[in-house]
């Protein structure tokens, strides 16, 4: 029963078995049959975008914002080096993707051919796995085993590296369920007897912290759900780093808000002083310890994730637990009842006390302005204009994806995508219409800087094609301003290239890409500009130019601890030594 | 009244220095790691180490399973507990690798190697060299009037010493294989 087809066809037969509605790509040379076999058949849509990273970033977060892994298809040579941003991207913050890339054919291997690069010698540090398909009979095997690696254990991008020869030959197709079982099967459930001694540990907890990151969003809504049900039923505080952001809902009474470099100073704080850390899903990043040695000093920790790697890697715990989050935590609250757990009530009130007494100090305050636009305020009036509408929020990297992350409250898991690990500008537009090609309806904003928003602005022509209503929130300081920020507290305020010289007329860019533009420099007229935006039916460039030399606070200097935190301007004098200098 | 003291700029001490002063120390691991046998694999390990700072003081490589397609990858390495911890877990996560076994941490193990060592000399030298290999009960796999060369096998230790007891023979050039390694028992 078994099908004859040519590489080409089988590539696309292949995707359509695995679910694959949408591929973002590029087409080239090397891919040339594949894009016949696309253009022969209507299952799955294909998305032309303006460069390789830009397909890349946009099946990332198509990946983020529904839970599936999203799809490139690029040529060979520069189309597959142009991927490796992304694939990094998606590498370090554990996306589900699958690149699939074109080769000269097998012949032509290292001849220096045209437009050949070592595809899989270049991407092997950047994927997770990944593979140069010499045999066409192997072919839709090794891809049905590209969405399981992807897909299981910790999430990441494969690519799949297809010479020409190989997609013209014709072969027998395997179709997914008689594929080989894979090896690779990596553990999920976590030791009962670990997670026996994490349940006795928060019995016993005066003062406790959720510690949570992506891997609570990665495995997906029921881990989110459940988490919601043990903070309800414990009682304890929880926060999460940039990438957790929406697994506890932002409005829940227990949430003390975002941790880390610039996180909120209750959170931060909380993590300083607690004795016990339930980490779930997260891994212990430089930008949330700050300096190892005194990172929560005495405390003890658990820490649940899937990746063995990732336990013991920086902080030694006390508990671990290797599985994943939804059958872990399952398991936690499957305990939990039938131990007929209680929590210590009275250290938990004088916890809370604590807690509300950091949360007074009110550390998100700005000086507000009646001339400028304070960028904390743009993000207050977005919040406030577009609060309870269904809305997924993309950001670039900078001081205004931090300022997003303090000021957007998020509701629910998949609705926040950012470029955490790899701090990749440019990540956001493209990623933007990504969420907006799988969730049409939705409002998908990205808020932006317009340094970051430059890097990969041709993709506009994308939205435009493809009819993505994107709004593209641009906190325009002129500047690079997270790099200004440093060079402020850390370089004698010697501003080395760190302002953005002749910008465009965002306006009259929005008008050449045949979209909608507007600019905004009066808090007075923000409210009615951001509705305007809103209501507006296509992508629109929103130019907002805001205070220019806006610090982003709180900050936890390089090399401090979480208990030396800066909370605005009068803190920074003089705090950041040569040696803290020389961290990034 | 705050439980915590807020100390600010109070200290110049850099954040990542992972091994401060109290750091274990150095141990040296035999590590055995059974791969899948397909292009690319050993690059993948190697790409590892060098990609995260880690030490391979030698390694070896073949297919020990032609059926199977596995290969058996020998890498002796240096770090503390922990960083010999991280690597068998970087190790243990990709995809190719099928399982990773800490000979030193496992129980007693054999690990030999094999060197070949080209001694020139003439006279008393010679004569010299050719007792001292008698004694390391290494083979002479070839001869000329003025060289030999030697074959044995070992561990990096015995092999250590009879290359020193030969540089001053006239020892010109030695191949060494890295260990290969086994668990005793069953």
């Amino acid at each position: 029963m078994t099908k004859q087809m040519t590489g080409a066809k089988m590539v696309v037969q292949a995707l359509k078995d695995q679910g694959v509605e949408v591929v973002f790509g590029y087409p080239g040379g090397a891919v040339l049959p594949i894009y016949d076999e696309l253009f022969l058949q209507n299952d799955i849509r294909h998305i032309l975008v303006r460069h390789e990273q830009g397909a890349v970033h946009m099946a990332e977060g198509y990946a983020r914002s529904t839970g599936k892994p999203g799809v490139a298809l690029v040529t060979s040579g520069p189309g597959a080096t142009n991927a490796v941003t992304g694939l990094t991207d998606a590498l370090m913050d554990s996306i589900p993707i699958v690149v699939l890339t074109g080769q000269v054919p097998t012949f032509m291997i290292g001849t220096d051919g045209f437009q050949e690069a070592d595809t899989v010698g270049i991407t092997r540090p950047c994927t997770k796995m990944n593979w140069l398909v010499k045999d066409t009979a192997k072919l839709s095997e090794t891809i049905h085993q590209a969405f399981h690696v992807a897909t299981h254990g910790r999430p990441g991008p494969v690519l799949i590296d297809i010479p020409k020869d190989v997609q013209f030959a014709t072969a027998d197709y395997v179709p997914a369920e008689k594929a080989k079982v894979s090896h690779y099967q990596p553990r999920t459930e976590g030791d009962p007897d670990q997670i026996a001694r994490l349940v006795e540990l928060m019995e016993t907890a005066e003062r406790p912290i959720f510690y949570t990151g992506g891997g609570v969003i990665n495995s997906g809504p029921r881990a989110s759900q459940l988490l919601r049900e043990l903070v309800a039923e414990t009682n304890f505080p929880i926060t999460s780093t940039l990438m957790g952001l929406g697994c506890y809902p932002a409005s829940g009474k227990n949430w003390v808000g975002m941790l880390g470099m610039h996180g909120l100073y209750e959170a931060n704080l909380a993590m300083h002083g607690c004795d016990v850390m339930i980490n779930i899903g997260a891994r212990f990043d430089d930008r949330i310890t700050g300096r190892v040695k005194d990172f929560s000093p005495r405390s003890k920790k658990a820490h649940i994730d899937i990746d063995p790697s990732s336990i013991n890697k920086v902080i030694r715990v006390d508990v671990p637990i290797v599985g994943d989050v939804t059958k872990v935590l399952e398991e936690v609250l499957r305990q939990w009842r039938a131990r007929g757990s209680k929590t210590d009530q009275r250290g938990l009130a004088q916890w809370w006390k604590q807690i509300d007494e950091w949360r007074a100090v009110k550390c998100l305050s700005y000086k507000p302005s009646t001339t400028t636009i304070k960028p904390q305020y743009a993000l207050e009036r977005l919040e406030a204009l577009t609060k309870g509408m269904d809305r997924y929020i993309c950001t670039e990297v900078g001081q205004h994806q931090m300022w997003a992350a303090q000021f957007l409250g998020f509701e629910d898991p998949n609705r926040w995508m950012t470029s955490g690990g790899l701090g990749t500008m440019g990540y956001g537009l493209p990623a933007s219409i990504g969420v907006q090609i799988a969730h049409p309806k939705a409002l998908v904003i990205n808020v932006a800087g317009e340094a970051s928003w430059l890097m990969n602005m041709q993709e506009m022509g994308t939205a435009m094609q493809f009819r993505a209503p994107v709004k593209q929130f641009i906190l325009n300081n002129e500047r690079l301003g997270m790099v200004r920020q440093w060079q402020e507290l850390l370089h004698g305020e010697r501003y080395s290239s760190s302002w953005s010289e002749s910008l465009p007329d965002f306006v009259k860019l929005a008008e050449a890409f045949g979209c909608k533009g507007i600019k905004c420099d009066d808090p007075k007229d923000l409210d009615d500009a951001i509705m305007e935006m809103l209501r507006y039916d296509g992508p629109v460039i929103f130019d907002c130019l805001v205070e220019k030399h806006e610090n982003c606070f709180p900050m936890i200097p390089s090399g401090k601890p979480h208990n030396e935190m800066l909370l605005g301007d009068a803190d920074t004098q003089g705090v950041i030594g040569s040696k803290g200098a020389v961290l990034v | 009244m705050s439980a915590l003291n807020i100390k600010k700029g109070s200290s110049s001490h850099s954040a990542y220095d992972l091994r401060s002063a109290n750091s274990e120390i150095e141990e040296s691991h035999t590590l055995a790691v059974i791969v899948e046998n397909e292009p690319g694999v050993l690059a993948r390990v190697i790409g590892l180490f060098s990609g995260r700072g880690y030490n391979i003081d030698s390694l070896t490589v073949a297919e020990v399973d032609h059926t199977g397609h596995r290969s058996r990858i020998t890498i002796v390495t240096r770090g503390t507990p922990a960083v010999i911890d991280q690597i068998e877990a970087q190790l243990s996560r990709m995809v190719p690798v099928h399982a990773v076994h800490d000979l030193t941490m496992e129980g007693p193990s054999v690990q030999r190697e094999l060197a070949l060592v080209k001694v020139k000399g003439k006279g008393e030298h010679r004569i010299e060299a050719l007792r001292l290999a008698e004694i390391f009960r290494a083979n002479v796999v070839d001869s000329t009037l003025e060289s030999f060369v030697f074959e044995m096998t070992g561990t990096p230790e015995k092999i250590d010493a009879f290359a020193d007891l030969m540089r001053p023979l006239g020892l010109i050039e030695i191949a060494r294989t890295g260990v290969a390694a086994l668990k005793r028992g069953t």
